[in-house]
């Protein structure tokens, strides 16, 4: 049972066009162990949005489904919280209050006022934004918006985290601060991720396995890497470590070799 | 002190007004004459040629009324304005004290005797119609929101509700008032019919026209507010599972308030407008029936109090829109954003 923790079972989507359907995606077979971080990978355009999107239940899969702990799930929930991309925060609410509307709907029941204001609390200073709790979004920087993301999807105690690109918007420096930051919160947490990126530094940094997607129409998955390097990971030891290299190798063979990008054509 | 009253200014509005505190309080002047120069003494300079301009062209005019009335002439008609409703407070106060001093003396010779209270009814002054007016836009203005904005949100939320209602808003929208009236008129007679009104038939008459007039750009503009929220913060919403009621208080209206806000004020101007035609064409009390009195009256000093009229007229018109600005400052949660 702990080995099919979530389930992509033969997920097709197509998406009605003036030109008629549209397959985006082709059959996406994919399990989960709890506890696993998973990234997907591959060119622009290619799917992998749609397919955490379906996860998500924002969209819903022509054919085939998603099994989460033996229960099929079509609708949007807080059991898989999702940090997008550009960070999604409420503008008018301080960091404390958008946390505590995901807060205040997922523990209505469970928690009461001071318990809530405790674990909001909780997850701001895990993302190590305890000090400006009380800001609104146009007030802190983009790496901190981010940050503040991430807390809300964890205060959400999500069975399975969804990010999509969730550094793509920060400078090197920052993104690199934020990746060690969830390194640390999903070795202390076991959280089961899925990951979209298109950095194969962060996707090798960070992953159990990356899942490599062929570019669409109809994408599917072209490989599968299981990355075996021992956590925790350090980016500047890791970066003169050969198994690791070899890891990036496979990765780029597979997205500037294999599956050109489209555009290039 | 200085801080808090600086910032009141700044929240109300009138930031105009903070470079002439700094420089009272002579703080940096340098840099607050620099400011004044181009906020104050610009519009000054303007004004000033606007004004010789008036007096030059006005004194080439004449009329059936005799000479156009410049500047001088409106300025003095505006002190004469105030003048009479001074006087007309005087009389209405000695016209009380007279009744009282007349009961209590039939109450003195024999205490059972039935004494009448009557109310004073002197024709409205200048000023009386200006509240007039004033009361009347802004009853007629908060009737067209309170139905506005509910059913712009409505409309905004589900894409067939506002398929299904879009082509009746749009062909009322562009109607004049003055059709709306002999309806609204009719309509108000046959409906308000009660021994004791608590409003007057013709206010009833003159707040419903305006509110029929400013329904429309609030409900436009919040319904395009409300279908234009971010598709992100839909799914955030979706994902969280937030009951539709409190989908729309935390994301839906504060993402829409920008809209919302150019709707009102574009509504309260309509409306302002709206109202002033409204009382002149019905004959209800209010700016625009001193003007068509005055019109109609056709004295020598008629021109320039209807000028006098038309100035107040603007000036109220653009308080009111301050003041809603006023509320967007409060109520908006992008303080980044310079609202104009």
């Amino acid at each position: 049972m702990l080995n099919r923790y979530l389930e992509l079972s033969k997920v097709s989507i197509e998406f009605p066009t003036d030109q008629g359907p549209f397959k985006a995606l082709d059959e996406i077979d994919l399990i989960l162990k709890q506890g696993e971080f998973v990234s997907l990978i591959g060119h622009s355009g290619c799917g992998k949005s749609t397919v955490l999107n379906i996860v998500a239940g924002l969209y819903q899969a022509t054919t085939g489904g998603i099994i989460l702990e033996n229960k099929e799930v079509t609708d949007p929930g807080p059991d898989r919280a999702v940090v997008f991309q550009n960070h999604s925060l409420l503008p008018w609410l301080t960091a404390y209050e958008n946390v505590e509307l995901a807060v205040k709907q997922v523990f209505k029941k469970d928690k009461n006022a001071a318990e809530m204001k405790e674990w909001i609390e909780h997850n701001l200073t895990l993302v190590h934004m305890d000090h400006a709790m009380h800001k609104r979004p146009s007030e802190i920087s983009g790496g901190m918006k981010q940050r503040v993301g991430i807390a809300r999807a964890l205060a959400m105690q999500p069975k399975v985290l969804l990010m999509d690109e969730p550094f793509g918007a920060l400078d090197a420096l920052t993104r690199a601060h934020l990746q060690d930051s969830l390194m640390e919160i999903q070795a202390d947490l076991n959280s089961t991720v899925i990951m979209i990126t298109h950095d194969v530094d962060e996707a090798v940094l960070l992953s159990d396995r990356i899942v490599m997607m062929t570019n669409g129409p109809a994408a599917r998955i072209g490989e599968i890497l299981e990355i075996d390097l021992p956590r925790p990971r350090n980016r500047v030891e890791i970066s003169d470590n050969v198994e690791y290299n070899h890891y990036r190798h496979e990765v780029l063979a597979f997205l500037y070799e294999k599956q050109r990008n489209p555009a290039d054509h | 002190m200085k801080e808090t009253t600086l910032k009141t200014l700044e929240k109300i509005g009138f930031t105009a007004l903070i470079p002439l505190i700094k420089l009272l309080m002579w703080d940096e002047p340098k840099k607050q004459i620099v400011i004044l120069s181009s906020r104050i003494l610009l519009p000054a300079v303007a004004i000033a040629l606007f004004l010789i301009l008036w007096a030059g062209v006005s004194s080439q005019i004449n009329t059936s009324l005799g000479q156009l009335p410049g500047p001088a002439q409106v300025w003095e008609q505006s002190t004469s304005l105030i003048t009479e409703h001074q006087l007309e407070q005087e009389k209405k106060a000695a016209f009380y004290e007279r009744q009282e001093a007349r009961n209590a003396k039939k109450l003195a010779i024999n205490p059972d005797a039935i004494v009448r209270v009557r109310t004073y009814t002197g024709a409205p002054t200048f000023i009386d119609q200006i509240f007039t007016s004033i009361i009347t836009v802004i009853v007629g203005f908060l009737i067209a929101s309170f139905i506005a904005i509910p059913l712009g949100i409505f409309c905004g939320l589900s894409e067939k509700m506002n398929n299904a209602l879009n082509p009746i808003f749009q062909i009322f929208k562009p109607v004049s008032p003055l059709a709306w009236l002999p309806i609204v008129t009719m309509v108000v007679s046959a409906v308000y019919v009660t021994d004791d009104p608590m409003f007057a038939k013709s206010f009833v008459i003159s707040a419903i026209t305006v509110s029929l007039c400013c329904l429309w750009p609030t409900l436009l503009n919040t319904t395009v507010g409300v279908a234009s929220v971010e598709s992100d913060l839909i799914n955030v919403s979706r994902v969280l599972r937030l009951h539709w009621f409190t989908h729309t208080i935390k994301i839906v209206v504060p993402s829409s308030i920008p809209m919302m806000f150019t709707g009102l004020r574009l509504s309260m101007g309509t409306g302002w407008m709206v109202l002033i035609a409204t009382e002149m064409l019905a004959q209800n009390p209010g700016l625009g029936k001193f003007v068509w009195d005055e019109f109609q009256n056709g004295s020598s000093n008629s021109l320039g109090r209807i000028m006098v009229a038309v100035l107040v007229i603007g000036l109220i018109g653009f308080i009111l829109d301050r003041l809603l600005m006023t509320a967007q400052r409060f109520v908006s949660w992008d303080k980044n954003v310079e609202i104009r």
